[in-house]
């Protein structure tokens, strides 16, 4: 059966190959490239920055929506080809798990630098002036908590999934503060969209490149500095019998492809490496499309006519 | 009412003391458990070293079939990916067909040869269907759900979604009504049949889906496979019972004419069950749609993925819009498939009229479609709707919940606040605190006390594969929240139920609240009901109620409606008032039913938990989804069972429950 399959498809195949005509530019192969996307604006501007120029140099080009993290099964079976976005701070472990299969590849650093902290609106400042400063904290731990963990603060942590140390932080750094766990996303941006409509109390956990924090106006409490050490050595920092007494890390984002890709497009996977782009251009276009209501194919030709050269630069 | 006679009653009911005292031990020993766990921590938390490691194995397993298994001339994961391969020309045809176009070549070098189906054409054809099939209402109805797609800029998407519902549902019917057929022959394959049903049904969908990735690949066809695998039970349930009831004198008739086996089969008995087989049709096109946005998380696209995305943005309008497109999408094939399936049969006639006779809808939809098609490519209005007339309600929708929001959320905040305290937490405090042996032996005591020996050790090892796996304490969570949720559910349901089975208009727009709810992708109201009532299991009690309160409403108005009108003159002759007819006759006898549709709300709260896991919970779906998003299937699968033994338990516990009730009550 399989040997019939695949004579089938070959078959089918090599007829569908007669059929197609050449393309403009000689490209290594006609197969379509499988970039994935993600549910979240920025990654689909970058994938969809790298798909216009994979179509420039002559590659066929398709996108596929995938999982975060359920994607690295269709990335090391072959089914996807590139993530343009893997974040060190949450998709740190599943690539390199992923990487180890062998079956992956690590594409490289995209420029961009993921921040991601703890995070208020502007208005709070004024119930709990001594912000940004982590210490002033536990002095208006009341004003953001809520029935259900007063007198205690409410702090509206990432997803579960996401790791991030959070429940451990409050520990070591002695916050009176609650970590709540949102499920997705989604439900922590509609918090976060629900609390700015009533200029309510609210801290939680933010990331950028996001919309989140150009629409709204807000500060990141400022931690002690992550280092290795604090998250690895309890004597590290202010609390001697604790670990993570410190901020959260920043962290590359990188792309991350099927290795058997490598062989099949050289010239393509070359491109994805030399893909790069800043937080600020990112944030801007980002901005563009979630607060002005513009389209990503819109913004995605403006930046590709804009920067020409530098694309072209990545082609050679 | 005397003492005596209530006791007489009590006795009657089948109480024996022995139960009385079973209970009571059990509460003795449960607080002394409780009281001494310090010195006897195993019996009141199971101990961590007995865990049993399965969903290492379970992993383990999976990884030997993904990368090992030989079935001599190919490997499994051959065999799956060429299933894939198979399923994917037929999925391929259809997408171009209703949403893409046939093309030639790929990428930029794409011609279109044929583009696809107008929306004019598709809208009066299925109009065409809805006038054939019953008549100008349904024609109407039809019309008017396409039309909101087109109107709405939604047809896009729509398409894509009604591509995969086409292949899906041929696929899962067709499987289920082979299935179906061999367990009707052979009573030994339905034994091991019904329990892999059962499991379908409640193993949360996220628990397979890595499997199912790895199997079969990352895309459509994938999600097609996880649809089927939901949707195509019921097709199999109905089948078999569909074939049972078909009357002995028609079979015997059949045998007298020399049918063969097969003959039988396919002549006699298929045809004769067909009004019921439409039934379970009906099923598995409502159960796909229901999929859908959870197969756009794999790589379906269309409108599940609208929905999705534009929730994730907080663009809550567009997401109401994409999902009442789903629902309208569902309603419009529903009321088709149930149309088809009570079709009057068609008298048979001595000589056969013409072709052009027979089918004159048929060749009014085939010329419309040819003409549509011509002109689509003149007039590209005809072809595709034009954007400049679609409108959106968007705007409104989050103003809508801007304004709720702004000025309502310290009332709603004070009534979340007071349920919280006086209902949610105690709850969960006593469940999470209860000595697991202790509810193990409950569940036993009620399996035995409603169906003897055999019940007793299905339910009681069923529980306890929940602390042997190490998931007790998301089980009880689970517990608690659905059961919390399955209370309020009953709570609102069962009076609106009581209700619309005394009022008719009230019926009709009961009927028209709980479609909607239940076609709707919950993910639209749980993002405006986090942005109200924030990230917590309130907000997931909320979302949970309002996705499983339709069977509540539905069974207890059915159940109402089928008390005998006998009874109620009766009861009326002897002059009872209203409510007391209501109370004293009719309520109780339409109890089991009633006990029915608790039962469904709660397998729909436990297939609601992977949605609630959503806004943060720490139950067993939270556990499921986190085993997807770190692709550990052996996590996921064992989590996914504790969650379908917890279904299976409640089950089997209340239809034991509602047999021995209906034998009581002389109904059966």
């Amino acid at each position: 059966m399989k040997t019939c399959a695949k004579s089938l498809a070959t078959a089918v195949l090599a007829a569908a190959a007669l059929a197609v005509p050449p393309a403009v530019a000689a490209v290594e192969s006609e197969d379509p490239i499988k970039l994935t996307i993600h549910d979240w604006t920025g990654q689909y501007i970058t994938t969809n920055i790298m798909g216009a120029v994979l179509e420039e140099m002559g590659y066929n080009v398709e996108y596929v929506q995938a999982d975060y993290i359920a994607q690295f099964a269709g990335l090391e079976a072959g089914d996807l080809h590139v993530a343009m976005e893997m974040w060190e701070t949450t998709g740190k472990d599943a690539m390199e798990a992923s990487l180890a299969t062998g079956k992956t590849v690590d594409l490289g650093e995209t420029g961009m630098v993921a921040i991601e902290e703890w995070w208020y609106p502007m208005y709070m400042k004024e119930k709990c002036p001594g912000l940004p400063d982590w210490n002033a904290l536990n002095e208006c731990a009341e004003a953001f908590a809520t029935p259900e963990t007063h007198p205690k603060g409410r702090y509206l942590g990432g997803p579960v999934t996401w790791g991030g140390y959070d429940d451990e932080r409050a520990d070591a750094l002695g916050l009176d503060y609650e970590v709540v766990h949102a499920g997705t996303d989604a439900a922590l941006f509609a918090e976060l969209e629900s609390a700015m409509q009533r200029e309510a109390p609210i801290l939680l956990w933010i990331y950028t490149p996001h919309w989140a924090p150009i629409k709204y106006e807000g500060e990141w409490v400022d931690f002690p500095r992550y280092t290795d050490e604090c998250y690895k050595d309890p004597s590290w920092g202010m609390n001697p019998d604790k670990a993570y007494d410190c901020g959260k890390p920043r962290g590359w984002i990188k792309k991350v492809g099927w290795k058997d890709g490598e062989a099949k497009w050289p010239k393509a996977y070359q491109a994805v490496r030399n893909f790069t782009i800043s937080n600020q251009e990112m944030g801007e276009m980002v901005g563009q499309v979630d607060l002005d209501g513009r389209s990503v194919d819109e913004v995605v030709a403006d930046w590709m006519t804009a920067n020409k050269d530098r694309w072209m630069a990545w082609t050679m | 009412m005397s003492a005596p006679a209530s006791r007489d009653r009590w006795l009657a009911a089948g109480l024996p003391r022995r139960y009385a005292i079973a209970w009571l031990v059990l509460l003795l020993v449960a607080i002394a458990v409780h009281l001494a766990r310090g010195a006897l921590p195993a019996l009141a938390t199971y101990p961590e070293p007995w865990f049993l490691p399965l969903r290492f194995w379970v992993s383990d397993l999976m990884k030997w079939l993904v990368n090992d298994f030989d079935l001599g001339l190919f490997t499994f994961q051959e065999m799956t990916r060429s299933i894939a391969w198979l399923l994917e020309w037929p999925l391929r045809a259809a997408q171009s067909l209703f949403a893409e176009g046939f093309s030639r070549g790929i990428g930029r070098d794409a011609e279109e040869i044929v583009p696809r189906i107008p929306w004019i054409a598709l809208i009066v054809a299925c109009a065409l269907m809805g006038l054939s099939a019953r008549g100008r209402g349904l024609a109407a109805l039809v019309a008017g759900a396409l039309l909101y797609l087109a109107v709405f800029g939604q047809w896009d998407s729509a398409m894509v979604t009604l591509a995969s519902i086409v292949i899906a549902v041929p696929l899962g019917a067709g499987a289920g009504l082979l299935l179906g057929i061999a367990g009707f022959r052979s009573v030994r394959l339905e034994r091991v049949l019904v329990p892999l049903l059962d499991l379908m049904q409640t193993v949360p969908i996220f628990a397979y889906l890595v499997p199912v990735l790895f199997l079969f690949g990352f895309g459509p066809v994938a999600a097609m496979v996880a649809t089927i695998i939901y949707a195509t039970p019921p097709m199999v349930r109905v089948t078999m019972l569909a074939l049972r009831q078909v009357p002995a004198d028609v079979v015997e008739f059949g045998r007298m004419a020399g049918c063969s086996r097969r003959q039988l089969l396919w002549k006699v008995l298929v045809p004769s069950a067909r009004p019921s087989l439409m039934v379970g049709i009906n099923q598995v096109i409502m159960l796909s749609l229901n999929m859908v946005i959870i197969a756009s998380m794999i790589g379906a696209g269309g409108l599940g993925y609208d929905v999705l995305t534009s929730l994730k943005r907080l663009r809550i309008g567009d997401g109401v819009e994409a999902g009442l497109a789903i629902t309208l999408l569902a309603i419009a094939l529903d009321r088709l498939s149930q149309a088809f399936a009570n079709r009057p049969p068609r008298a048979h006639r001595d000589t056969t009229p013409p072709f052009f006779r027979r089918h004159p809808f048929l060749i009014a939809a085939t010329a419309l479609l040819a003409v549509s098609w011509m002109a689509g490519s003149v007039l590209p209005g005809v072809q595709d709707y034009p954007e400049t007339l679609e409108i959106s309600t968007a705007q409104m929708w989050s103003d809508l919940i801007k304004w709720i929001n702004v000025n309502f959320y310290d009332h709603l905040e004070a009534v979340k606040t007071w349920l919280l305290f006086h209902l949610l937490i105690p709850v969960k405090r006593f469940l999470t605190t209860v000595p697991w042996i202790a509810v193990v032996a409950a569940v036993a005591i009620a399996g035995h006390r409603l169906g003897g020996w055999r019940l007793a050790a299905l339910t009681g090892s069923l529980a306890l594969f929940m602390a042997v796996t190490g998931n007790w304490e998301k089980s009880m969570i689970t517990v608690y929240l659905c059961g919390v949720s399955v209370l309020v559910a009953s709570l609102i349901g069962i009076p609106v139920g009581i209700w619309a089975a005394r009022n008719e208009r009230v019926h009709r727009v009961v009927q028209v609240v709980i479609d909607t709810l239940q076609t709707l992708p919950s993910f639209v109201y749980l993002i405006p009901v986090v942005m109200l009532f924030r990230v917590g299991d309130f907000s997931a009690m909320i979302a949970v109620v309002a996705y499983a309160v339709a069977p509540a409403v539905r069974y207890t108005a059915h159940g109402l409606r089928q008390v005998p009108a006998q009874l109620i003159e009766a009861a009326t002759a002897a002059g009872c008032t209203r409510r007391q007819t209501l109370w004293k006759v009719q309520f109780p006898i339409a109890l089991p039913e009633i006990m029915l549709g608790i039962n469904q709300t709660i397998m729909l709260a436990l297939s609601m938990l992977v949605i609630t896991a959503l806004v943060g919970t720490r139950d067993l779906g939270q556990e499921v989804y986190i085993a997807l998003t770190k692709a550990d299937t052996g996590r996921g699968i064992v989590a996914g069972l504790c969650v379908a033994f917890i279904a299976i338990i409640s089950d089997r516990l209340i239809s034991a429950w509602v047999r021995r009730k209906k034998r009581e009550l002389g109904l059966e």
